[in-house]
Order: structure tokens, then sequence, then C-alpha cells
């Protein structure tokens, strides 16, 4: 197992190696920073332009292999670059990594968990009312793309906040500045609470749709049959031998699930105006900055194939078909 | 005093289909009722009703007993307590009747753990007893395993083990043979019988093969279109069958002890539950009917003797002694010119030499790598002569498929040698290649999935005419419909418009489209019902003779290749342990895998069947990918185990191969000690001869 | 006859109908609002900016005096036009390469699998608007391709691995044991015996690709200006203090776009059901 596993991370590796290059060289040659300086008055002198750009790997007259080139000997060695700006690009970076990662776990881990519940419960009580109320709400949530929800979040917390006549929800930002110790704590959960919503309402309807569909599925198999055969209450075999069972495709899910919740991680940064990675992207390619749009996609992979790794050590842990030994 | 008593028990599902249509029973102590039935009779429903198990939507009405208590409409509270303690069912495909991702051993203590108050570890203990108890080896170690690391046989056994957890009065088996091959088969229903006797349970055995009630039931019970047609004791409903239905059903088995001349069909399908007929159910398909037969259902009625039967003219059966023979048409079939010829001196159109196929054992997920050899085919040897119906039998995994799959290929072979036709297939060009494979067609086993769905018939049939470049296409597939039995307006429909017995003359029009000379046949008849083989054994066999065919004819049920087949080749893991003319094979047999295999088949005899002693063999087929040096067979062989030190060291280091037996013209085994035995006693019309 | 059998559950099926009427509406709204209402979508009021919905206006105006409504539908009619070609195109393409995969095998499979894999490790929404700066003057058909060129990974899995499964069925090796080249046993046997499958993806394909397109014009990545999309429309919306104050410009553009999408997924569920009857999935 060990060995495989090994195997395993050198392959996600690679792939992310392949995957950053190539979005290193779709952005480098596709994006153009000289851009930053025209209609600047005064103009800018072109060849003040080309040094700058030159002293950060960026100027589009080099060769498109030989900017590759120093962008890869700086990576090996730890180091994405710089700014057009000049600033350093793994230092923005630690910035930014955590504020998305705790959007990211959170989403993650609220959504996949809730929703499967939901989904088990839906199913349990397939065709009663709450089924119903489920399945039709999964239905019209999943038709609802990430910054449509985000945005009609905002509406309804102002419409509360409003009637309420104080600000009980807050959603520009990661908190309010000046505030210490509890207060503050306090004021970034207040901050947390419409971007979780928007992230995960999405990723619950998916998980739970799934996990429903998943159950019945088993539902109708011969070893739940089985179970009630040995004398297991219907409800009882149900959570014994069609949950777990149903578990496993729902992981294989996860990896997929993921993918979107990524994307979705950059509609509720921007419009929330947290200052994350996928915020950054936004902004970077907007300002056709090479280097930080190659770091950006490199973090995507890493937690798309981190995804994928997790995905699969979950359903090895579920299904004993699978295991290697 | 019985233990379950059904009465009009009658299941409906939504749409008004009604799958059980008023059945009575009863079962006592001890005692096993048979339940036969062609598929969609409504046998399995009838079980599952008992058991109360159907899905929410069926109706079910009457009345099921369980010592007098009525089970129908029962709260659920009660039913738990009911199930798996006092009755207890036994499923047909024990792979997917346990749960995947619990341990075999898990899943039975939690069958005690339901229904008796004890801790985890002693009922983790009960479970390796009633492992132990059903033959499980090294039951301690098995019952840590998970379902899917059990072969199919050790997992029916774990299902019988998990049925008598509790010691029930009853128990339910559903064609719990039917999933495996016929020696295994041979030990599950040894392991049964083991199992009614430390319960002292009655059993209800549902099942299709006549072969396995003979064998075990007391009592039976055969149904149609979801109603008993007859009922009684087994010996009486064996030698004196009272009801066309069954009549046709006992003439159409093919038996491997041997009659013979064609087999008796019965004509027609059984009718959709939706759309029954009126009056007798059987009247559209029985000889013996009479206009009266269609005014209505007749009813189950004692004739004495614990016998039931519904049929008005079974009065007339009994007094005039009629059996099945007598009272469908037996179908005539031409004779066939060839086989006049010596075989020596008739063409070969098929030739095997040394053939093998190894597969690399691949693990792993993203970078595979290969962990050992399948030893699949693993040099065999044969020819068939113009005119010849070759057999390949064996069990699952003998490699009979393998060899299939190779042949039809016409690739190089690994190793070995193949020549179709006197043709090398390892010298084959493109265009030869393509020709060749006018020559040698294919029947394959299972007709729902040979025939694609979304083309009509005629485009089926008409498809290797058009690959061929053939002209006249559409008058070329009114002729092959016709040749195989069925109407050319068929040719506009769809395939699942056809029972399985058409679907299976369907893909026959198909492989002769091209007149070929040569066909194989893949398990051609082992999808179907009885009483529909029957019809498609008597068309192969009619084909073969008016159009000098050759047949090579891959099967693992032994008495349809007796009927059929004139050589026998007996494969067991990769290598071929026997091969003969059937007579010889059959009759005197020479390898004791071949003597075991045969003496497993159960025979639609109830008289026989009980004084038949069984060769059981031990245990499961080794793995393909690390078979035992030497003769492969002595891990299981009841001879090795009888011989000396030094004889078995023979059998341990050098590897048998197949060697022409002395006084035999046609026979030969891959046995060091082989010795002609008889191990079916022949049926009384053979003694005549 | 198996496609009447289909029509009629199709028809029964309560969600296919109302996906259908959905979807027919706002085609209808889509190409006939326009010939009705009183301005274009090119028009601007200088008389009105930032009007609530009126009798004039009907959806009311934006901050340019362009009117909401004929902006709104030209939106959903761009919306979807994408939407229907990049199912279209992504479908097939998946098709075509995951039945090759699935019954090449070999290398041809590992070849096309270790792509679909590569494409899988970027989030295609990256990509594209990574590629997004070359799309400005350019024609949104460009746009078309990208979205499809990097929507069709997870189809041709699926297809693949039936493909799979079917390569084993025994009418395909029937077809192949008389000579037929590999070509055509995947036109005429593999890919008809997945046309369930497939109608039912380049369905749900559509409210992805609607999404796919809306996402991406939300943030200028898409469909560029002067050209509207609802993605585009939906942005000049947003924004909270935007929102707060004009919510008519995000409301209606907004409420089209998730009418619209939840009317295709309507029709994929009730298409599933219909010619799917053995999976809830």
């Amino acid at each position: 197992m060990g060995k495989y596993l090994l195997r395993r991370l050198a392959i996600n590796v690679l792939l992310v190696a392949i995957a950053a290059s190539l979005a290193y060289l779709l952005a480098a040659s596709s994006l153009n920073p000289q851009v930053n300086f025209k209609g600047r008055n005064p103009p800018v002198p072109e060849a003040t332009i080309d040094k700058t750009l030159d002293q950060y790997n960026l100027n589009p007259k080099k060769p498109l292999l030989e900017r590759y080139g120093t962008w890869v000997s700086g990576v090996v060695k730890g180091d994405f670059g710089q700014t057009w700006e000049g600033d350093s690009v793994n230092e923005e970076m630690g910035r930014r990594v955590g504020v998305s990662l705790r959007l990211l776990l959170i989403g993650t881990i609220l959504g996949s968990g809730l929703g499967v519940l939901i989904g088990a419960f839906a199913a349990v009580r397939q065709y009663k009312l709450s089924d119903r109320v489920i399945g039709v709400s999964s239905f019209v949530i999943m038709a609802v793309p990430v910054f449509v929800m985000a945005t009609m979040l905002i509406l309804a917390a102002t419409g509360l906040n409003n009637a309420a006549g104080s600000k009980l929800i807050e959603f520009v930002g990661e908190y309010s500045p000046g505030l210490t110790g509890w207060d503050q704590f306090a004021n970034r959960l207040v901050h947390l609470i419409l971007p979780t919503i928007s992230l995960c309402l999405g990723q619950i309807a998916f998980y739970s749709r799934i996990q429903r569909n998943m159950m019945l599925d088993v539902l109708g198999q011969d070893f739940v049959r089985t179970a009630m055969a040995k004398g297991l209450r219907r409800r009882t075999a149900l959570f014994r031998h069609a949950l777990r069972t149903a578990l496993i495709p729902a992981a294989t899910y996860f990896a997929f699930a993921f993918g979107t919740l990524l994307t979705g991680a950059t509609f509720t940064e921007k419009i929330f105006g947290w200052h994350g990675m996928g915020a950054w992207l936004v902004d970077s390619i907007n300002q056709h900055d090479v280097n930080a749009v190659a770091a950006v996609s490199t973090f995507a992979a890493a937690c798309v194939l981190v995804a994928g790794f997790l995905s699969d050590l979950a359903v090895a842990a579920l299904d004993p078909r699978v295991r290697v030994s | 005093m019985s233990i379950l008593e059904v009465k009009d028990l009658t299941v409906t599902f939504p749409g008004g289909i009604e799958a059980v249509r008023g059945v009575n029973y009863s079962v006592s102590r001890g005692e096993v009722l048979g339940i036969v039935g062609e598929s969609g009779s409504g046998k399995s429903v009838t079980s599952l009703a008992v058991m109360g198990l159907l899905p929410r939507n069926a109706v079910v009405s009457g009345s099921v007993k369980l010592h007098g208590r009525e089970l129908l409409g029962m709260p659920e509270d009660d039913q738990i307590k009911v199930r798996g303690k006092t009755i207890s069912m036994i499923f047909q495909d024990p792979l997917s009747a346990f749960t995947p991702v619990y341990t075999i051993g898990d899943q039975i203590a939690e069958a005690v753990r339901i229904h008796q108050k004890v801790g985890k570890d002693k009922a983790a203990r009960r479970a390796v007893e009633l492992l132990d108890l059903v033959g499980i080896p090294h039951p301690g170690v098995r019952a840590k395993a998970f379902p899917h690391e059990f072969s199919g046989g050790m997992r029916q056994r774990a299902m019988i083990a998990m049925a008598i957890a509790n010691d029930p009065d009853l128990l339910i088996c559903d064609e719990p043979t039917t999933a495996l091959d016929v020696t295994i088969q041979a030990q599950v229903l040894e392991v049964l019988k083991t199992a009614q006797r430390e319960t002292g349970a009655g059993i209800v055995m549902i099942t299709h093969d006549l072969g396995v009630i003979a064998g075990m039931a007391d009592r039976v019970l055969v149904m149609y279109a979801g109603k008993p047609v007859e009922q009684g004791p087994v010996d009486e409903l064996y030698y004196r069958p009272r009801m066309p239905y069954t009549m046709g059903l006992l003439a159409s088995i093919p038996r491997i002890d041997g009659e013979e001349g064609p087999l008796v069909p019965i004509e027609g399908n059984p009718p959709s539950p939706a759309a029954l007929p009126p009056g007798c159910p059987f009247a559209p398909r029985c000889p013996m009917k009479i206009d009266a037969c269609d005014d209505e259902e007749p009813p189950l009625t004692e004739i004495g003797g614990g016998r039931h039967v519904a049929c008005i003219r079974s009065r007339e059966i009994e007094h005039k002694g009629l059996t099945g023979a007598d009272v469908f048409p037996v179908p005539v079939i031409p004779p066939n010119d060839v086989v006049r010829i010596p075989r020596e001196q008739r063409p070969t159109v098929l030739e095997l030499n040394d053939l093998i196929r190894h597969y690399p054992l691949m693990k792993g997920a993203v970078f595979k790598r290969r962990v050992g050899t399948v030893h699949a085919v693993d040099g065999i040897s044969f020819d068939i002569a113009e005119g010849e119906t070759l057999a390949l039998v064996g069990e699952s995994g003998c490699g009979k498929t393998t060899t299939l799959q190779q042949i039809m290929q016409l690739e190089p072979p690994q190793s070995g040698r193949i020549v179709v036709l006197g043709k090398d297939s390892g010298k084959l060009g493109k265009e030869d290649r393509k020709a060749l494979r006018g020559d040698l067609q294919i029947v394959f086993q299972d007709p729902m999935a040979a025939l694609d769905p979304r083309m009509p018939v005629g485009d089926i049939v008409a498809e290797p005419l058009r690959a061929h470049g053939r002209k006249n296409v559409d008058q070329r597939v009114a002729e092959l419909l016709t040749l195989v039995g069925l109407d050319p307006s068929y040719a506009e429909r769809y395939p699942q418009h056809f029972s399985g017995g058409q679907r299976q003359r369907i893909g026959i029009a198909r492989a002769l489209a091209l007149e070929p000379k040569m066909l194989v046949l893949d398990e051609p008849v082992s999808a179907l019902d009885v009483s529909i083989q029957a019809g498609v054994i008597n068309l192969l066999e009619e084909l073969k003779n008016t159009l000098g065919l050759s047949y090579l004819f891959v099967a693992h049920d032994l008495a349809v290749v007796r009927h059929l087949a004139d050589r026998v080749a007996v494969m067991y893991l990769g290598r071929i342990a026997e091969i003969g003319t059937v007579e010889n094979v059959y009759d005197r047999p020479a390898h004791p895998y071949t003597q075991a295999l045969l003496s497993a088949i159960p025979l639609p005899d109830p008289e026989m069947e009980r004084t038949r002693k069984r060769i059981l063999l031990e245990g499961d087929l080794p793995s393909p990918a690390d078979p035992p040096s030497g003769c492969r067979f002595r891990t299981r062989c009841p001879k090795f185990a009888r011989l000396s030190e030094a004889e078995r060291r023979r059998c341990v280091d050098e590897e048998p191969s197949v060697v022409r037996l002395a006084n035999a013209v046609d026979h030969g085994a891959a046995c060091h000690y082989a010795e002609e035995i008889e191990v079916i006693t022949a049926s009384d019309d053979q003694e005549e001869k | 006859m198996r496609s009447k059998v289909v029509l009629r559950r199709l028809v029964k099926n309560k969600q296919t109908r109302y996906g259908l009427i959905g979807v027919l509406l706002l085609l209808i709204l889509a190409y006939v609002g326009p010939f009705v209402a009183p301005y274009d979508w090119s028009d601007k009021d200088f008389m009105a900016f930032m009007q609530p919905p009126g009798p004039d206006h009907w959806w009311g105006t934006t901050q340019t005096g362009g009117d909401v409504f004929a902006n709104t539908l030209r939106g959903l009619q761009k919306s979807l036009v994408i939407g229907f070609l990049v199912a279209l195109i992504s479908t097939g393409l998946a098709a075509l390469v995951g039945a090759a995969a699935g019954y090449f095998g070999g290398w041809v499979d590992r070849i096309l699998m270790w792509g679909v894999d590569l494409l899988l490790v970027l989030p295609s929404f990256l990509i594209i608007a990574i590629l997004s700066p070359r799309l400005k003057g350019g024609t949104w058909l460009l746009f078309v391709l990208l979205l499809a060129l990097f929507g069709w990974m997870i189809t041709s899995r699926v297809v693949r691995s039936m493909t799979l499964s079917l390569r084993e069925r025994e009418y395909v090796l029937a077809a192949r044991y008389m000579g037929i080249p590999g070509w055509r046993i995947i036109l005429r046997h593999v890919l008809p015996n997945l046309s369930s499958l497939l109608i039912i993806d380049a369905t749900l394909n559509v409210s992805g690709a609607i999404i796919g397109e809306t996402s991406l014009s939300f943030f200028g990545f898409g469909v560029q200006a002067p050209d509207v999309s609802l993605g585009t429309l939906i942005a000049d919306g947003s924004g909270p203090s935007t929102v707060i104050s004009y919510p008519w410009l995000f409301l209606f553009p907004a409420g089209l776009l998730v009418a619209l999408v939840l009317s295709v997924n309507l029709i994929g569920d009730g298409l599933r059901d219909a010619l799917d009857p053995g999976s809830t999935s």
C-alpha cells in the first residue's frame, strides 16, 4: 500500500508540473503586460517598459520558451517570480492561500456532509412530503449559478438588516477592521455566513441528489433484501447495509464536485470581497499578470489532484473490493 | 402438522399484472417441497410474498399461515421476529445477496444477534461454527474475508450457514444452485441436505431444474403462468404425469443417460402475464387441446393419492396411460449423409495443435504491473471432421471460451496452430481472413445480447451479407428466416418483440447467412427454458444434416452435449482431460474428472437419483494463474487420494498428456492411471439396444 | 415500438412537460419579444438613466439608458445559442473520443485518456479565462469553440466505460467476426446503443454550457462588449451597492437564467427517466 501511494504521489507531482507548465505557456502567450503601460500620461517610453518587464521575466518580446525556461528554473527553487508591479508572487500567494483554503475546506466539509445526510434522509422517506421538498429544492438550487446565488443572498441580507435596523449580517470582506480578541473572532464568523451559504448550497444539493439516488439504487439490490430476510427492519437494513454501500459512488463524485467548488470559490471571493486565490486569478488576468496567473493555476491543479487522491482514498476505505493489498 | 400453509395466494403488480394467481400448498417438518416452473411462471414471486419481501407496490392477497399464524398483513414489528428466525431464505445469486462492504463472518454474526441475545464475541464464534458446519475450510480465517473473496460455491455455503443460524423451521431456497457449476452444485446440494438434517426444517425448493428436484423433493408443485397446474408426490409426478404441460416438460429434457432420437419440444411460448388466454393458459401450446379448454380455466382438483391436477382431460390421460412422447408430436429429422463415410476419409475442417493462450495478470489502477500469468489455454489439440459435431465441455474457468475466441479471431495464436478449412490462421492475409470468416460463423449464448436492439431483424440477418458485398440481400434474408422456422415478415420487427427461442433462431439465421461450412456454437441453448431448448436443439441437428455443416459446440450442460455431439472433449484448467466419441466418454469415462463431472449431473428420475452414488469433488477449481504442478486435477482428484505415495509422485511431477486408451478407437484420457468405469447407469431403453 | 414508448413516457412525465413548456416560452420570449418591444437593444434613451420598471421601459433602464427588456432578450438569445451549440459540439466530441478509446483500447485508449486526465487537472473555467484576452475583438464563435473544447471530458469518460462493456456484447463480437471494420462497428452498433446516454448528456450539457458561458461572461472573460449575454448583464447589475439600489438590473437577467437552466435540467431529468428507466442517478 505504501509503495502504491508513493507512486501515486509521484504521478500527481508530474501531472501538476505538466498542468502548471501548460498554464504558464497559455498565459504567457495570450496575456500581454505591456497593455498596463498603455495610455498613461505622460506616455512611458518603450525602453522603460521593456526594461521593467525584462526585469520580471514578463516581456512578450522575448521568445516564449526562453521566458518559460527562466520561470521553470525559478519554480524548481520554489520561486514563482514577480508580479508586473515587482512584488513577490510567493509572498502574495502566502497571504491568499489561507483565505482560499479556509473557504474550500468549510465548503467541502459542510457541503458533502450535510448533502449526504439530507440525501440519505430523503431516500428513507422516499415519495413522502419531506422527500419531495428536498428533491424540488435541490433541483432548483442546482439551477442557480453561484454568482446569482451570492447576489441574491446579498439582497436578502440587506432586507434582513433593514428590517432589523442594524447590521446583523455583514458581507463585505473577511472582517471589519479595528476589532480585537473575541470581538474580532465573532466578527469574522459573521462575515463567513453569506460566503459559506453561497458556496455550500450548490454542493449540498448536488450531494443530496447523488446520495438519494444511489441509496435508492442500492435499495433494490439483493443484499438489502437479504438483510431484511435476516429479520432486520427496513429502516435498519437501509442504514446499516444501504447507506454504507451507497457512500462509495458518492465518494467517487468527490473529485468532480471539488472542481465545481473551486470555480465557485472564485465567485464567492470576488463578490464578497475576500482576497483569496480566486479573486487574484480574475484580477491578474485583467492585469495581464502572467506569473501570478501561473501560480494560481499551479495551486488549482494541486488542489484538484489532492481532491482526486482523497476521493480515491475514501473509496478504498469504504470499498474492500478495490483495496490494493 | 404443517409448518407453512399457503392458501389462494395472489400477487398483483402495478399495471394489473397478475404474477401469481392463486397458489395453494403446505409444507411439513422435515419435508422438501419442490416448486418447478419456467421463467415467468411466478415461482420466485410466490416465495418472496411468503417472506413479505416483495416491493411495497405489489398487492398480495390470500393467506400465508406459519404455525397457524397469519403472516399477510402482519405489522413489521412482528414480521421481523419471524423472518430469519422461523423462516429463512437462500437466494439464487450469492454474490449480490451479501453486502459487499462487510465480512462474511460479520454478516452471519449479525443474523445471530438479531434473534439471539448474545455478545459480539459469542456471535462471531457462532458464525465460525456455522461456517465449519457447511464445510468451509479454515472457517476462522475465512470468516474475516469479504464476499468478493469467496468463490461462488463458498458464498452459497456461507448463505446456507446464515440461513440456518437461528435454527429455522422452514427454509426457502430460490434457485440455490442455478448460478453454480455442476460439481459445485452437487457439493452445495449435499450441504443443504446436511443443513436439513441439523435443523429438521421443512424446505421449499424452487428451481427450473427437474433433475435437482428429482433428487431433493418429496413432493412437487408444477407452476405455469402464475398458477399450479399439477401437484403430487415426486415419484407419481415424474413417472405418471397427468397434465400435458408436465408431460411435455419431462419429455423435452435431454438426458445424460442417453435416449436417442429427437427431443420432444413444446411449441409456442408461455403467455405473458399481461395477456393471458381465456380458459386454460396452456391450451394454446397443448396438443391435447379441445374446445372446452378455452371455456374456463380448469381448477386444481384432487385426483387421489395426494395428487392435484388442473386439466380437464387428466382422467383420460390416466386411463390411456399416455406419456409425453405419445401426446406431443415427435419431429422428424432428416438423416445425415456425410456420416456414412468413415471419419478418417472425411476432410478435416478444424484442427487445433498445441494451442496456448496466456494472459498477463495485472494489478493496480494507475501504473498497472504484471503480477502473474493466467494459463487460460495451455496446450490443447483436437480436430473436427466434416459433418461432425465436437463438443468442448467443462466448468467455468476451464478455458473453453478462450479457445473459442482464439479460433474466431483468426489471428496468429500465441503458440501452437489453428487450421480452419485447411488454412493456417497464422499465415492469413487480410483478404483471405475476411473470406474465411464467411465459412466460419458463430452462434452466441445469450439471445438477448447477441442481437443489436437498435436494428430490425432484417438488417441483423443482412449485416454479414452486406459486409461481404452479397447481392439479393432481401430475398436471402427471407430464405434464411424461413430456414430457421420464422416468418419472413418478421424482418421488419425489432429483436425485443421476440421470445428467447425465437431470438436464438434469428442468431442462427445470421450465422448461416454466408453459407458457412462450420459453425461455432457458444452455449446456444443454456439461456433458454427447457421446453424452448428442445426446439432449438432439434433445429441445430436438422440444419447440420441438411446443410452438411460441422459444429464446434461449447457447453457446460453435459446432457445437451450427449444429445447433439458426436465427439466430446472435456477440459479442465486449460487442458483437455478426456476426449473421444460421446458413447466412449459418457459410458466408459476414464479420467477421474470426467467421472466426477458425469456423476454430479442430476437426473430427472427420482428413483435413480435416490440410488446413485455420487463422486463428490473436494474444494474449488484452483486459480488458472497458479495451476498445480504435474497433473492439474490432482488437488481435487478422488483417485489421487487413493494412490500410494510412490504412485502419487508421478502425478505431482509429470504432467499427463492425452493418451489413446487401449482397445478403443477414438477415446483418450490425460491421466497416468486412467481406468474406464461406468458412472451413469444406462436407462432402460438403452439397455434394450 | 420503442420510440413510441419513450414518447409516451416523455409526455406522461410531468417534469419534462414543465421543462419543455419552459424552454419553449423562453425561446418565444427571446425571438418574438424583440418585435413587440418598444426599444431595440442598441437604442440609448438619454432621457432615462437607471429608471425602474415602468410603462415606457418595461423592465427599466441601465446606467447608459439602455432598455433592460431589450438587452435581456438579446442576452437570452446569445446564451441560448451558445448553450445549444456548445452542447452539440462537446457531446459529439465526447462520443467520438470516448467510443474510440473504449472500442480500440490499447495505446489509442491510453493516449486519449491521458489527454482527458490532463484536461481535467485544470478547471476549464481557468483555462478559458486565461485564453480570454484573445477573444477580445474576435467572434463569439471562438468562445463557443473554447467552451466545447474544454467541456467534453466527463461525458467522454462515461461513454468510454459504457463502450468497454458494449465491446464485449455479443452482437458487437458477431459483427467483428463477420469482418466489419472497427469504425463501422462504432458508428453502426456502439453509438446507436449509447444514444440514450448521449441524448441525456447533450441536454444536461446545454445547461452546463449556459452556466459556463454566463460565469465566464460575468467576469468579462466570455462574450465581449458591445455584444451582451445574460452573464454580462448580471455582472452589470450585481455588486452590493448596485444590486441594492437598482435591483431590476440584476433580477430580470438572473431570473431568466435560472428559469432557462431549470427548464433544461427538467427536460434532461425527464429524458433520463423515459430513456433509461433502470437508472435513477
